[in-house]
């Protein structure tokens, strides 16, 4: 068990430094970052100035090298155009984006798991094919398409509910939170449910998929035989035998989520790290998209140990094969 | 004579495929005492199996029991609501499968497993359902049941998660059990152990058994008598002995024959020619007609199941009984 | 009676779901219209000099000063939007097909290379592939299609990277698993050389799932083009697909302008939905599983 644990630490460092290299060269060997840093209408000289000053005459394993020493360091260097230390930056935007995130996902799953078991388990009744209608809407409709109608209906229309910003917020653990406050609850509303569509259908629909597959299997049949109600049938046997790839899939969906929370954030104003990243990719603000994409590996790598975690509590067969 | 304590009359079981309309079961007659075996024998795709789950009203769609009479102790069975039903399965009728690795649960421990069982008829409590479970599973012949029920299904072997299963089933000692083809995933030792575990679990409960097989050999070691189905049909039934002497139908002298325990050292088995006919285009007459040896004109009409004492039989040209011409 | 081929029976199958019937009727419409588009557009959009700025943001049905009615309205150039969204579905099918194509013909030589060449390479390439599809895909085509710059081949390349993974995971998965059966073995054994074996034997026996995984990606390529191009990172105003038009539109929608940005949107996502319904039909009849 120890043993795997720390097998599955060195591999997901040997990831992250893969990942380091494949960001780095992608963000700094392609197009000119010199460009960015100074006007076009500058000296020669200051320019090759400010070019070893940035250690851009250095080879490129050199720079990354350098780039790797730093951030082992914590030193994921300075936005160019906020002049703040890009860590500093990043973790004073990401308890707005965690928020988010997390409410859309607990909420998708809260929501979709039941509804997709529904939908499975009486696939050819009304309610399961309104079901899956809307998850096959969920499911193609683009993320920003749905945010412009929520902002269209609830808050253009209807007037119920703000279409941006992160409303009034309250100290938590020294971080400020918008779910603790009523008013930040109703801004954090819309979009969370922005956030959570594509899930909600995702995981509607590998619910309904799992559910069909185990109804017709020969263990519920059995449940059957020995008088079980359905209600226990599903509940007990149905949900066990469908957990597992749907904690896989919940679990890779959430480093996804953060991704989409870039449109969302756009959508609604909301200042979170989405919205850092795609100011920072308008205007290719380097030091700030390496750090935002190496979060977001680390997050995925993180979250993938702790599913694999996750599996050796869901099915036994795994505790004694990795024993 | 009492009145017997399951009674099956013109059961018919249908499926509305893509394809048509097949009539797995179709127009099944049998009864059965308290304390009786019967051996049900066919071909995969007799009807058997279907036979067995329309007893318990476990039939899913696009299946249905079309017509017919299923009475457990003068209760009719067929169109009672389901929430009924289901307070009879496992309680007074239960049923072991096939195949003990695919019928429990791979990620639930077996005492949960079993616990579900008991709280679905009302036992409840740690203790009670501790006791109870224990006490089954030491019955069945699982050594160390009180250990053991924190234990996962992979974690017992074949034989042992079937004798599981069939704890399972005997949690609320029910009045009969249908057992379908519960040593056949089995290795041959195992099965042996199994049959005799049974054997003395019907002298000792006093429950009534429907042994569902394919294979004559090991329901006639068991069985007080035998139905042999073909194409959702009954063809011939009668006590074990007089059937396996004295076969009527030309289909069971060819099961028969084809037991290895039957062939000639050195000689090659022998086969019923031809293969078990798609249930969707059956022949109007007998459904055995086109593999029967003895087949003519007559057979293009179906036979009539025939009594004659405590036998039956479904043939124009019945063997050992054939009129002179 | 003659036996029907394979073919018209997935035909005949496919024919018994109505919605996925119409679905596919749509898709073939809107597949049409945009080839029509320069015929049946009432004006054309890209051509700058002929938009009057006094027609901007005009509502649906306004006559214009060029003497047609704008049935769906005027954008905040004064185009008709009509015609912009005929012109936008064009683009936004041609990029999707394009970038679906390419993504499907690297994706699936990927996946059956190293299924043939198996072991450590096979291994290797997997694993990137793993990691890759892994990483969301809208993120790597954001930051890919901001590095590049605007324009088609820029965004064609960004969306093929972000979605060529998937037609190698399906495709390494499916040939993997005929690998190991009898009859290519015995293909193997001919002195047919091996990439012949592959692409005649393996590679149609890949097809279902990878036609199913091919309908999806081309709907995803289109609404990911969409969404990069409502973020600003896809194609240039002056050529504006569906996600341009909408993107364009978003800042007049709290206003109350709402056909700017409503009309171009029924038409992605009519087009999208149309051809997930499609791709739905197509993977239930392909699995085998769920057949009775």
């Amino acid at each position: 068990m120890l043993g795997h644990v720390i097998e599955r630490v060195a591999q997901a460092l040997l990831v992250m430094l893969v990942m380091s290299m494949l960001v780095f060269t992608g963000v700094y060997a392609i197009g000119n970052p010199i460009d960015v840093l100074i006007g076009p209408d500058v000296s020669q000289q200051m320019r090759l100035d400010t070019i070893r000053a940035y250690g851009l005459d250095r080879p490129l394993w050199e720079q990354y090298v350098t780039f790797l020493t730093r951030i082992l360091q914590g030193d994921f260097g300075r936005s160019f155009v906020f002049g703040l230390p890009v860590l500093d930056l990043i973790l004073s935007r990401l308890p707005a984006t965690l928020e988010l995130t997390l409410m859309a996902v607990c909420g998708a799953a809260l929501i979709g798991v039941p509804a997709g078991i529904y939908a499975g388990y009486r696939p050819d009744g009304v309610l399961a094919k309104v079901i899956m209608a809307v998850s096959i809407l969920g499911f193609s409709v683009p993320t920003f398409w749905i945010g412009l109608v929520l902002i269209m209906t609830f808050a253009v229309e209807l007037q119920w509910l703000p279409a941006g910003g992160r409303g009034e917020t309250a100290t938590l653990l020294g971080v400020q939170w918008s779910f603790l406050t009523a008013n930040g609850l109703s801004h954090l509303l819309l979009p969370a449910l922005n956030l959570a569509f594509f899930k909600l259908a995702l995981l509607t629909r590998l619910a309904r998929a799992g559910t069909r597959e185990v109804m017709l299997t020969d263990t519920v049949k059995f449940a059957r035989a020995a008088g079980l109600s359905e209600w226990t049938v599903l509940r007990r046997h149905v949900l066990r035998l469908i957990a597992i790839p749907i904690v896989t899939v919940f679990g890779l969906e959430f480093a996804s989520t953060l991704a989409f929370a870039v449109v969302t954030e756009t959508i609604f104003s909301w200042p979170g790290i989405g919205k850092l990243i795609i100011d920072s990719i308008q205007s290719l603000d380097r030091p700030v998209m390496v750090a935002y994409l190496m979060l977001v590996a680390f997050v995925f790598i993180t979250i993938n140990f702790l599913v694999d975690l996750t599996y050796l509590a869901l099915d036994p067969r795994l505790r004694k094969a990795r024993a | 004579m009492t009145a017997p304590l399951l009674e099956v009359t013109d059961l018919a079981t249908h499926f509305h495929t893509r394809a048509g309309v097949v009539k797995a079961v179709d127009g099944v007659s049998f009864s059965l005492r308290k304390g009786e075996v019967m051996g049900l024998v066919g071909e995969s795709g007799s009807g058997k199996s279907v036979t067995g789950f329309s007893l318990l009203g476990l039939i899913d769609p696009p299946g249905r029991i079309a017509s017919g009479s299923v009475r457990l102790g003068g209760q009719e069975l067929v169109g009672m609501p389901g929430a009924h039903l289901r307070k009879l399965r496992g309680k007074r009728m239960a049923m072991v499968f096939q195949d003990p690795a695919t019928t429990l649960n791979p990620v639930i421990a077996i005492g949960a497993q079993m616990r579900m069982a008991l709280e679905a008829h009302g036992v409840t409590g740690t203790e009670q359902t501790r006791e109870r479970s224990v006490q089954v599973l030491t019955r069945v012949g699982i050594p160390d049941a009180a250990r053991r029920l924190e234990a996962y299904p992979h974690e017992f072997s074949g034989g042992m998660r079937q004798r599981v299963a069939i704890a399972i089933a005997l949690l609320h000692n029910p009045e009969l059990l249908i057992a379908d083809e519960p040593t056949t995933a089995l290795d041959v030792s195992i099965q042996a152990q199994i049959l005799a575990e049974m054997k003395s679990l019907v002298a000792e409960l006093g429950m009534a058994l429907i042994w569902i097989s394919h294979d004559l050999a090991t329901v006639s070691s068991l069985a007080d008598r035998i139905a042999v189905m073909y194409a959702g049909r009954i063809v011939e039934a009668g006590p074990t002995a007089a059937v396996l002497r004295n076969p009527r139908h030309h289909y069971t002298q060819g099961l028969l024959d084809s037991l290895p325990a039957r062939a000639e050292p050195g000689h090659d088995l022998v086969q019923i020619p031809g293969t078990t006919p798609s249930l969707l285009s059956l022949p109007p007459g007998c459904a055995f007609a086109p593999r029967c040896p003895r087949a003519d004109a007559a057979c293009g009409v179906m036979p009539e199941l025939l009594t004659e004492g405590a036998r039956q039989h479904r043939c124009w040209h019945p063997l050992g009984l054939e009129v002179a011409a | 009676m003659k036996p029907a081929s394979p073919l018209s029976r997935f035909w005949a199958e496919f024919r018994e779901s109505k919605v996925a019937f119409v679905a596919l009727a749509i898709v073939v419409a809107l597949v049409g219209v945009a080839l029509a588009a320069p015929l049946i557009a009432p004006q054309n959009p890209y051509a700058l000099a002929d938009l009057v700025l006094m027609d901007a943001r005009r509502p649906p049905g306004y006559v214009g000063s060029g003497g047609f009615t704008h049935i769906l309205g005027t954008d905040a150039q004064g185009r008709d939007l009509f015609s912009a969204i005929l012109y936008g579905l064009r683009i936004s099918l041609q990029m999707g097909l394009i970038a679906g194509f390419i993504a499907f013909v690297v994706g699936v030589s990927l996946g059956l290379g190293a299924a043939y060449m198996g072991g450590r390479r096979e291994a290797f390439i997997m694993r990137i592939i793993d990691l890759q599809l892994a990483f969301p895909a809208i993120l790597l085509a954001l930051v890919l299609s901001a590095l590049l710059g605007q324009g088609k081949a820029q965004l064609i390349t960004a969306l093929v990277a972000a979605q060529y993974a998937y037609f190698a995971r399906t495709a390494h998965g499916a040939a993997a698993a005929e690998r190991g059966k009898d009859y290519v073995e015995a293909a193997l054994s001919t002195p047919l050389p091996g990439w012949k074996v592959v692409f005649r034997h393996i590679l149609p026996n890949c097809l279902p799932p990878l036609i199913v995984v091919a309908t999806v990606q081309v709907a995803n390529a289109i609404a990911l083009e969409a969404t990069l191009s409502f973020l600003g990172v896809g194609l240039p105003v002056t050529e504006p697909s569906l996600g341009a038009l909408i993107a364009n539109g978003f800042q007049y929608m709290l206003s109350g302008r709402y056909w700017i940005s409503i009309y171009p949107g029924v038409a992605l996502i009519v087009l999208i939905v149309a051809i997930n319904l499609v791709g739905d039909q197509i993977r239930d009849q392909v699995n085998p599983r769920l057949k009775r």
